[in-house]
């Protein structure tokens, strides 16, 4: 059982609720999921200061974990503003850490990131940092407060996949005891089972499942792989050596040739 | 019959039509002192079933395919079939492919030479599009009045800025077409909200709606009368109905540019928001309660299904009213 500041969930799917053809569909797509948690964007649909009224509702009533995010905040003081709000709207202390750096390619500004999760932890928040799969960014934010770190695999709605597996993986050995979840830049099923396989602790979808044709299809799809890839590291991977090694002993020949 | 039509807007209208062809008595009120001001003033008015199926899904486009034909015969003259254009900026032309299959049929990959052909403006701008031939669109605010002024000279009687309830006694039935205005009354019907702006510039000239996909902000540009251009629209989930955001401009007025840098210099004529009424499917439904029909949830397809819904709202009502020839027979 994953276990985040404290609270043990069973899935491993993150689901955010963007962008998705109607609010049915996404009922739909948190349904089929299985998801324990769900993001949601406060920035964006608080116009006027109206927190998103029947929208928030509909959310509320999915019965699982809210985990509001400060999506689309640009500076230290904006996403510590929203994610103040954001307790208020849905009363919790969880909350997605989000700076962005840059408008075009979205890329966290680790910067204020780690000044961000140090007034909101100190503030008492349970942060969820959204961050690049930089080890000394890591240990920062571990230093500002923070019990779980968000590393990205690729550029938020990229659909890349794991780009660097080499840098996940050191991640992944540098902070064995961290709750890591792949934020992202996961595409498909097969990427999501890839940074399960190499250990990661979860996966939070967004784009990858609002933005197929059949959404809630893929969230089951995307529920089977990503149990697929934790049960398969749990199992102990066989890893790939360069020699043909027969799976069924042959007897009677020559050992060594 | 003696039928109250709640509401002016799109649907409010449209339903009067088919009530007045059924030679019915109908008035329609609205809280607004004029048409200007509901969803449906601030609205594109594409006839674009297979655009809209891309996000909508088949509902939208089985409702929505006869659309532009309703139009044609409710008012001649006013459909545009000019088709749609779909663009993408180079390093997003992988929505196209996405758009493509997701509208599901109707369109045809055009090259630089065949978007030049029909939209000589944005003529080596963009390397590839598509093109859905089968749709159409038209002025909201032109078409609106026009079937304003058809319904009155047919004998449908307008009462404006009727604030409050306008009692319905006199009147046999009631049809509820007050879109967002029931937010928060209606059962499972919430506002989203949509911002828009017209530009004014004589520098470029498009025959057709274009939509320019982007993977953040997809918006879509809908040439009117008199070198404008309107500009459309956000989809934020809120119902506050306040004037256009610094943010929302921005992207609208980048996505303009982004389409064709002559944009940059046209005027921004006027900036508009409103609430669009939308069930959790968003598709529309007509819902019986007590005497009044409910007709609501058009979204972001108002001029695309009203006249569908006008129709199914027109048969429940005399279905549902014991009429002197079935109770003879």
């Amino acid at each position: 059982m994953l276990s985040l500041y404290g609270t043990d969930v069973s899935s491993r799917l993150l689901l955010g609720t963007a962008r998705y053809p109607s609010p049915a569909v996404l009922a739909e797509a948190v349904r089929t999921s299985q998801t324990e948690i769900v993001t949601v964007s406060l920035r964006r649909e608080m116009a006027g200061g109206k927190a998103g009224g029947a929208f928030f509702e509909m959310i509320r009533g999915f019965g699982v974990q809210v985990l509001p995010n400060t999506a689309g905040c640009h500076s230290v003081s904006e996403a510590v503003l929203t994610a103040k709000m954001a307790r208020e709207v849905f009363a919790t202390d969880w909350i997605k850490l989000e700076v962005i750096g840059h408008h075009d390619t979205l890329q966290p500004d680790v910067f204020a990131l780690v000044e961000a999760a140090r007034i909101l932890a100190s503030e008492g928040f349970r942060v969820f940092p959204y961050t690049t799969d930089d080890l000394i960014v890591a240990e920062r934010l571990l230093d500002a407060g923070c019990a779980v770190l968000m590393p990205w695999c690729a550029p938020i709605g990229s659909a890349m996949g794991p780009v660097n597996m080499a840098a996940l993986r050191s991640m992944r050995a540098n902070f064995p005891d961290v709750p890591l979840i792949v934020d992202a830049g996961i595409g498909r099923p097969s990427h999501a089972a890839a940074v399960m396989e190499l250990g990661f602790d979860a996966v939070l979808l967004n784009t990858a499942v609002a933005s197929a044709l059949d959404p809630a299809a893929m969230a089951g799809a995307f529920a089977s792989a990503i149990e697929a890839g934790r049960d398969a590291c749990l199992a102990g991977i066989l890893q790939p050596r360069d020699m043909a090694v027969p799976s069924t002993p042959i007897i009677g020949k020559a050992v060594f040739q | 019959m003696n039928v109250l039509i709640r509401g002016a807007g799109v649907a409010g209208l449209t339903t009067a039509l088919e009530l007045a062809r059924r030679n019915l008595s109908v008035t329609v009120v609205d809280i607004r002192p004029s048409l200007e001001g509901s969803a449906s003033w601030f609205a594109g008015g594409m006839l674009a079933p297979w655009c809209e199926r891309e996000s909508a899904g088949q509902g939208v486009f089985d409702l929505g395919r006869s659309a532009a034909d309703l139009w044609e015969a409710a008012l001649p003259g006013h459909v545009l079939r000019n088709g749609t254009l779909v663009v993408a900026p180079p390093r997003d032309s992988g929505e196209l492919a996405r758009f493509a299959s997701r509208a599901g049929g109707g369109a045809t990959w055009l090259d630089e030479a065949g978007i030049a052909q029909l939209e000589p403006a944005l003529a080596g701008r963009f390397r590839k599009a598509l093109f859905f031939p089968g749709e159409a669109h038209l002025d909201p605010r032109a078409a609106l009045s026009s079937l304003q002024q058809m319904l009155a000279d047919r004998g449908v009687s307008f009462r404006f800025a009727q604030s409050g309830d306008l009692p319905a006694h006199g009147f046999d039935r009631v049809v509820d077409c007050t879109g967002a205005a029931a937010v928060g009354e209606t059962r499972d019907l919430r506002g989203v909200r949509g911002e828009m702006l017209y530009l004014e510039t004589e520098e470029i000239n498009l025959a057709r709606p274009i939509r320019l996909l982007h993977p953040r902000h997809p918006i879509y540009i809908v040439p009117r009368e008199k070198n404008r251009f309107m500009v459309g629209a956000t989809m934020i989930e809120t119902d506050d109905a306040g004037p256009v955001t610094a943010r929302s401009m921005m992207e609208l007025l980048n996505a303009a540019y982004a389409l064709h840098p002559a944009f940059g210099e046209a005027r921004v004529a006027e900036t508009g928001a409103g609430i669009r009424p939308a069930y959790p499917d968003n598709l529309p439904r007509v819902t019986a309660l007590g005497d009044t029909i409910h007709v609501n949830g058009f979204y972001r397809h108002g001029f695309l299904l009203a006249p569908a819904m006008a129709g199914e709202v027109a048969r429940r009502l005399l279905a549902d009213t014991p009429q002197p020839e079935r109770l003879a027979s």
